[in-house]
């Protein structure tokens, strides 16, 4: 009995050793076929599993916000030069830079054939700033009069509706700030200012798995961790239609992984290379290799809570971002994906301007040390600079380290944090012990998003206790500007200023490094470092 | 036997819950919050931070957090739901865990098949060439890291040779699936070829065999049947505790290839800091050992007659 079960154990596995190997010999490559070019052609771009729902005010992170950007249109957008470009909305008018008067385009549909009106917006808007719905992006409505009223520090809310939206007609509605703010039109082409289809409301939590949008794709499926597909909604009539009939958007653990599914057909459009790659996909792709700019920008900043820097001489910042070799590490360190930065605010958004930070952010060894002696040293002559170690952030601020004590003697090292939450945490807590990696991205492009947003004593993005009654001033000063003209030049102005308070050291601006297939053409990446879905063309075989 | 099992999966609960407890308290000691997290650089708005803080249960003390997770999942089979994407942590599961079943079996096949039968050719011929050769080979198995080795059967099958696709697109195809599941087997692999090996050549020289012989026993019922039963014991304890290892250890593997298993969800649940979602899967994997562990101990009574479970 028992030698018939072993005898049996033997003969299973010798077909499954036999399966195994023909497995292997055969069936490679399938054929893709999927050439013939017509504006319905389908590609796939690399991407990763969203973290969130797919709901419009609940993405922030980017997987998430690829879809959902090709899903919905807003009011406005922009273009490369960061111009306001108007696309569900006919005009955005105000004379007060306080109410603004919205009109719509007419005969705007959403993918399930009701209308898009004036309703469609201020319901949505109203639905995500009340925090019962719990949606991530909520704060972008604080700028709405009201917002205190539905979603108070402290207490309940007193208001389930903004106050400050009003819908005049099926195609009109007017928005009252609770301050006047030249550039908030650019803030309307954000995601989070999108409106919803009235089925949204029935069940939110079913539409943030099958959203219904107004945008150019509307959306055909979602399988988890797998991929998320978008085909060409035909009813689309704003100026962005796509010229493919549809994306799907593959999730892939790792860069590396798409690099190579790139190179073997398997992936379109790519959206990062990873390091290991950088050296040669330039080789590899040829003019399908994608390098370019991109709003953000990286600096180093110092806790200004902290002793050592509490009571600091700006003077000595200054020398600290001229010990910076910023050239060689862009080219050598980086691979080139870095462009050193001259100023605070990124390139591609409006008010961008060369050299803002004057020749504080060229390397000058002699005049470095000079500038710290003048400022009266840095205290403990020793700093540290705290990054997470799960973003590649490593070698650089080694680099950096490397290039500061060089320089001028100062003894400088990095802080590692375990990942980017463990980095949050000690920023949030203030508990950086000197100076920390900060990045910033824009929200929307404009010189604005890039000092106010984090060097305005009481922003958001003001994480290092940078308070300058001077600089909250001009802020104000430039916030309630006439025009959008003058708010912008009045921030360049700030901008120009802030090299004598340093705020935070400058190092480089971001770049898209990315690439795309031979079966695909015109792939462009916008100032956010997306690639626009709606410009590519499948390409006939 | 049957009082032996109940009492084996009696002994079963007290394990069972210091574990998830342990993983439990381990996530909440972690720096971060996963509500904080969920908005990066730019810092989120009070009130609804605090709302979902609530919604989690987060704000309460971790001992209640424990007793209302676990009071969830024995009676309702309910594990919780994801922080970020709000999806029941069970789905998530389902996502992973067939994606990892198909990998993990894959690789085990391989590894077991491959592995006793080059150990046996190995202890039969301890000493000689042919045993050396499968020592060399052994080692070098052991010695490379399975990135490396990934690496290189990519650089070979997949873009100069092209037989195999380099990635998995799709879990369902077994094609794409080999090479990974290849990879993943190697280290095991060469350590059951080791332990087969050994305890080959050791019970060859047993007097049972020596009997065997003498009986006239043709060589095939020699080996197949009194060889290898004796000899698969240490063999089978290894394989049952490799099944967890292949399971949740795959993480280098998963993500080498792309593939969306179980592995690559437990890391990025830890990056997020989702303790939920990182609690039901490592309940589901002590479930899995300790399962494994029970049936390697009932499998010694079959090889071995000697042993009896009272």
């Amino acid at each position: 009995m028992r030698g018939a079960k072993s005898a049996k154990w033997v003969a299973i596995a010798a077909v499954v050793a036999l399966g195994a190997t023909a497995c292997g010999g055969g069936g490679d490559d399938k054929g893709s076929s999927k050439a013939a070019i017509d504006p319905n052609g389908v590609f796939s771009v690399e991407s990763g599993e969203p973290q969130n729902p797919l709901q419009p005010a609940n993405t922030m992170e980017s997987y998430g916000s690829i879809v959902i950007k090709s899903l919905f249109s807003q009011l406005v957008s922009y273009d490369s030069a960061g111009k306001i470009v108007m696309v569900n909305a006919q005009s955005v008018d105000s004379k007060d830079n306080k109410t603004f008067t919205v009109k719509l385009k007419p005969g705007w549909k959403f993918h399930d054939g009701t209308a898009v009106t004036a309703d469609s917006y201020v319901k949505a808007w109203n639905w995500a700033a009340a925090p019962a719905n719990k949606q991530t992006n909520s704060f972008w409505f604080s700028d709405i009069q009201g917002y205190d009223d539905v979603a108070p520090a402290k207490g309940k809310p007193k208001a389930t509706s903004l106050s400050g939206l009003k819908v005049v007609d099926d195609s009109t509605f007017t928005i009252t700030l609770s301050k006047p703010m030249p550039y908030f039109v650019y803030k309307l082409g954000y995601e989070v200012f999108s409106p919803l289809p009235e089925s949204f409301y029935k069940d939110p939590k079913a539409a943030g798995q099958h959203p219904i949008g107004n945008g150019p794709y509307k959306f055909v499926s979602w399988q988890h961790k797998k991929q998320i597909q978008v085909a060409k909604f035909d009813g689309y009539k704003g100026p962005d239609a796509a010229k493919n009939g549809g994306v799907i958007f593959k999730n892939y653990a790792t860069p590396e992984t798409a690099y190579e599914d790139l190179k073997s057909g398997n992936v379109d459009v790519l959206t990062q290379i990873a390091p290991k790659d950088l050296p040669v996909y330039k080789q590899d792709l040829g003019d399908r290799a994608i390098d370019q700019p991109i709003s953000a920008i990286q600096t180093i900043a110092p806790a200004f809570y902290t002793k050592q820097w509490k009571n600091i001489n700006p003077k000595v910042l200054q020398g600290l971002s001229m010990a910076i070799d910023r050239a060689t590490i862009t080219k050598t360190v980086l691979n080139g994906t870095r462009e050193p930065a001259t100023g605070w605010v990124a390139k591609g958004v409006l008010g961008f301007q060369p050299n803002a930070a004057g020749d504080v952010t060229t390397y000058n060894a002699a005049k470095a040390k000079q500038l710290i002696k003048e400022g009266g040293g840095v205290p403990g002559n020793s700093i540290t600079i705290q990054y997470n170690a799960d973003g590649g952030h490593k070698d650089w601020v080694d680099a950096v380290c490397n290039s500061i004590t060089n320089a001028t003697g100062v003894k400088c090292a990095g802080d590692s944090k375990a990942d980017f939450q463990a980095d949050l945490n000690a920023r949030d807590a203030h508990q950086v012990k000197s100076l920390y990696r900060s990045g910033w991205v824009l929200d929307f492009p404009m010189n604005a998003n890039f000092i106010r947003d984090l060097y305005g004593s009481k922003s958001d993005g003001n994480q290092s206790g940078f308070s300058n009654a001077k600089v909250d001033a001009d802020i104000a000063a430039a916030d309630s500007a006439s025009s959008l003209e003058d708010s912008e030049q009045k921030y360049q102005a700030i901008e120009k200023e802030l090299v004598n308070y340093m705020p935070s050291i400058p190092l480089w601006y971001y770049k898209v490094n990315a690439g795309y297939s031979e079966k695909v053409s015109g792939v462009k990446f916008d100032q956010a470092g997306d690639p626009v879905l709606t410009g590519v063309q499948v390409a006939k075989k | 036997m049957g009082r032996y099992v109940a009492r084996r999966l009696l002994q079963m609960i007290p394990v069972f819950i210091g574990t998830t407890l342990l993983i439990f308290l381990m996530v909440y000691a972690l720096p971060g919050d996963p509500v904080r997290g969920l908005f990066g650089d730019k810092g989120g708005s009070p009130q609804v931070i605090a709302q979902l803080r609530h919604q989690y249960g987060l704000d309460q003390p971790i001992l209640v957090q424990y007793w209302h997770y676990m009071k969830n999942m024995i009676l309702h089979g309910d594990f919780g739901t994801q922080i970020a994407s709000g999806r029941p942590v069970t789905d998530v599961l389902g996502d992973a865990f067939p994606v990892t079943l198909r990998l993990a079996g894959l690789s085990f096949l391989i590894e077991m098949v491959f592995g006793i039968a080059l150990g046996i050719v190995a202890g039969l011929r301890a000493g000689r060439v042919t045993d050396n050769a499968i020592l060399l080979f052994t080692l070098l198995l052991i010695s490379v890291p399975v990135f490396v080795l990934g690496y290189i059967l990519k650089v070979i099958f997949a873009f100069d040779l092209n037989w195999l696709p380099p990635n998995v697109n799709d879990p369902t195809n077994y094609n794409e699936m080999l090479m990974p599941a290849i990879v993943l087997a190697t280290a095991s692999l060469a350590y059951v070829t080791r332990l087969t090996r050994t305890s080959i050549a050791e019970n060859l020289r047993a007097d049972y065999i020596r009997t065997a012989i003498a009986k006239g026993l043709p060589k095939r019922r020699v080996v197949g049947v009194h060889l290898m039963r004796n000899s698969l014991i240490p063999v089978v304890t290894y394989l049952g505790t490799d099944i967890g290892a292949l399971m949740g250890g795959a993480v280098v593997t998963e993500g080498l290839f792309n593939i969306q298993g179980i592995g690559g969800t437990i890391y990025q649940s830890i990056v997020r800091r989702e303790g939920t979602t990182l609690v039901g899967l490592v309940t589901i994997l002590v479930l899995v050992y300790l399962l494994a562990n029970l049936l390697v101990d009932l499998l010694y009574a079959v090889l071995d007659p000697r042993i009896r479970y009272a």
